[in-house]
């Protein structure tokens, strides 16, 4: 049985014949305010984003976008630190994709390869050949790797916690806040803050699944983490500085967010 | 009569007046709903214009079967028109920034809707879905008469519930690959980090089809209804059988 229509437009109409009405000449008042105040809306919201686009840039963006992009991680990083991604079954990794050649255009000869471990007075710590990272403890991780142009892939990274490689200075550096990276040439540097360099899935990569990594992927030892964007995760690390100011950042200053954290 | 009462009748409410046929302006649509709508417009524009270049970046998705493909999100001529080529870090730069105003106000109007309990006019009961078929009759001219309504047609109550609930997803998906470590596991829910790029896109482009169909049915619907979101209120001419309702809701 269908219900009595006029029964239900008055369930359905309940409470709005009650709204205020109002007669028609002050409806054409309000009207004229109305669109008035619209019209001045439209004009403030141009004027708002003329003016953004007109601030001055702090590494490639407007400086409110920019001062946006450092309140949200002071915000992320108050809200949960040192959280940590999912990790993965081996069956499921699966050989990561060539993604740039900043920085590790040319071949180099893995037999000559060394780092350089420098102090935030610009001191050298230490020359370091690749048996210095194999005799540290070695760890698997097979995590999600995010590029920022929006593709991910799992994958089977195996070497050195930062954190594990970081306890042989840590007592002598004291409070340091950032790291450096940069490879041989410095073509390609990035900067990271401490916090997030220390987190046990910040990792100095020697081997992709069980092979040692290719120079494609930043042989012979790179750096890796789920935890920030893949831009951040500098192949062939030529130069390891620790440092009281915040460092250069190669896509920071291409109008990235200095941190890409995840 | 209708003279008399029209000279005594009160600008506040008067039994009297209600009985004859003078237009009035009645408020249907409250000053907080109406600023929450005109400022969605802006911020949804910036998050999809923003959002498209990102996707720029990575634009992988397409409708086709095998190694035919129908449609690729989006032709080259696309991005060219609208400037979205080689933009990923402003696009995210803007996208990170607005989206605090765009949830900011989503948050607004669902407290709103909450609070004044309008959401009663929005959400759709059981027999929206009938009545909805039949205002899709009588809008393609099938159908003589329109079904009952209140302040929305049920069309329009199943398309906003749906649309709201959209953007909802379309926020939560957001969050989830915006902060996938921070946030975990929350892009589980939307079969993880692919998924929910998946989901944040598809629910996009939903609420672009929306915002076409929606321009669509209000310029069919005229003048008085646009204005009635800038303004508040509508002209209604009491038929009497509106009038019979009131007093018997009394």
């Amino acid at each position: 049985m269908t219900p009595d229509p006029s029964e239900r437009e008055r369930e359905l109409r309940a409470g709005l014949d009650d709204a205020p009405t109002i007669p028609v000449d002050e409806f054409r008042r309000r009207s004229r305010r109305s669109f008035l105040v619209g019209a001045a809306s439209v004009g403030a919201a141009a004027l708002g984003w003329n003016w953004l686009q007109a601030q001055p840039d702090v590494g490639g963006i407007p400086k409110p976008l920019r001062d946006t992009l450092e309140l949200n991680e002071a915000l992320w990083s108050r809200l949960s630190e040192q959280r940590s991604a999912p990790e993965f079954p081996r069956s499921k990794a699966t050989p990561i994709r060539m993604n740039g050649r900043i920085g590790i255009r040319n071949e180099i000869d893995l037999d000559a390869w060394t780092v350089r471990v420098e102090g935030p007075d610009g001191g050298l710590l230490d020359q370091l050949d690749i048996t210095a990272f194999e005799a540290l403890p070695q760890r698997e991780m097979i995590i999600e790797h995010k590029c920022i142009e929006g593709w991910s892939s799992i994958v089977h990274w195996g070497g050195v916690r930062f954190r594990d490689f970081h306890e042989r200075y840590a007592a002598r550096l004291g409070d340091v806040p950032y790291v450096s990276l940069e490879t041989p040439d410095g073509l390609y540097y990035v900067g990271w803050d401490m916090a997030s360099i220390l987190h046990p899935q910040t990792m100095l990569v020697l081997r992709q699944g069980d092979e040692p990594l290719d120079q494609d992927h930043g042989a012979p030892l790179r750096l890796a983490t789920p935890n920030k964007y893949g831009i951040k995760c500098l192949k062939r690390i030529g130069v390891i500085r620790y440092s009281r100011e915040r460092p250069a950042d190669y896509w920071a200053e291409r109008s990235y967010d200095w941190y890409a954290g995840l | 009569m209708a003279e008399t009462s029209i000279e005594t009748s009160e600008p506040t409410i008067d039994p009297e007046s209600v009985i004859h046929d003078e237009p009035v302006a009645r408020l249907v649509h409250p000053r907080a709903i109406r600023w929450m709508h005109w400022i969605n417009v802006p911020l949804l524009f910036v998050m999809i214009w923003s959002g498209l270049r990102i996707y720029w970046a990575e634009d992988v998705y397409a409708f086709g079967i095998g190694s035919w493909q129908w449609f690729a999100f989006f032709p080259d001529a696309i991005y060219e028109t609208f400037g979205l080529e080689r933009r990923l870090a402003r696009g995210m730069a803007f996208h990170f920034a607005f989206g605090w105003l765009f949830v900011l106000n989503g948050v607004a109007y669902a407290i709103y809707l909450a609070a004044s309990r309008e959401w009663r006019h929005i959400v759709p009961d059981r027999q929206s879905a009938s009545e909805a078929k039949d205002v899709v009759l009588h809008d393609l001219h099938l159908r003589r008469q329109a079904p009952p309504q209140g302040k929305y047609n049920a069309a329009q109550r199943i398309s906003y519930t749906v649309v709201l609930t959209m953007a909802l997803v379309l926020v939560v998906s957001g969050f989830a690959i915006y902060k996938p470590t921070q946030l975990h596991p929350l892009p589980l829910l939307f079969g993880g980090y692919q998924g929910a790029r998946l989901i944040h896109f598809t629910m996009t482009i939903g609420l672009l089809l929306f915002v076409v169909m929606h321009v669509i049915q209000v310029v069919r619907s005229g003048w008085g209804n646009f204005r009635s979101m800038v303004t508040g209120y509508v002209i209604e001419r009491r038929s009497p059988r509106a009038d019979d309702h009131r007093e018997d809701a009394r």
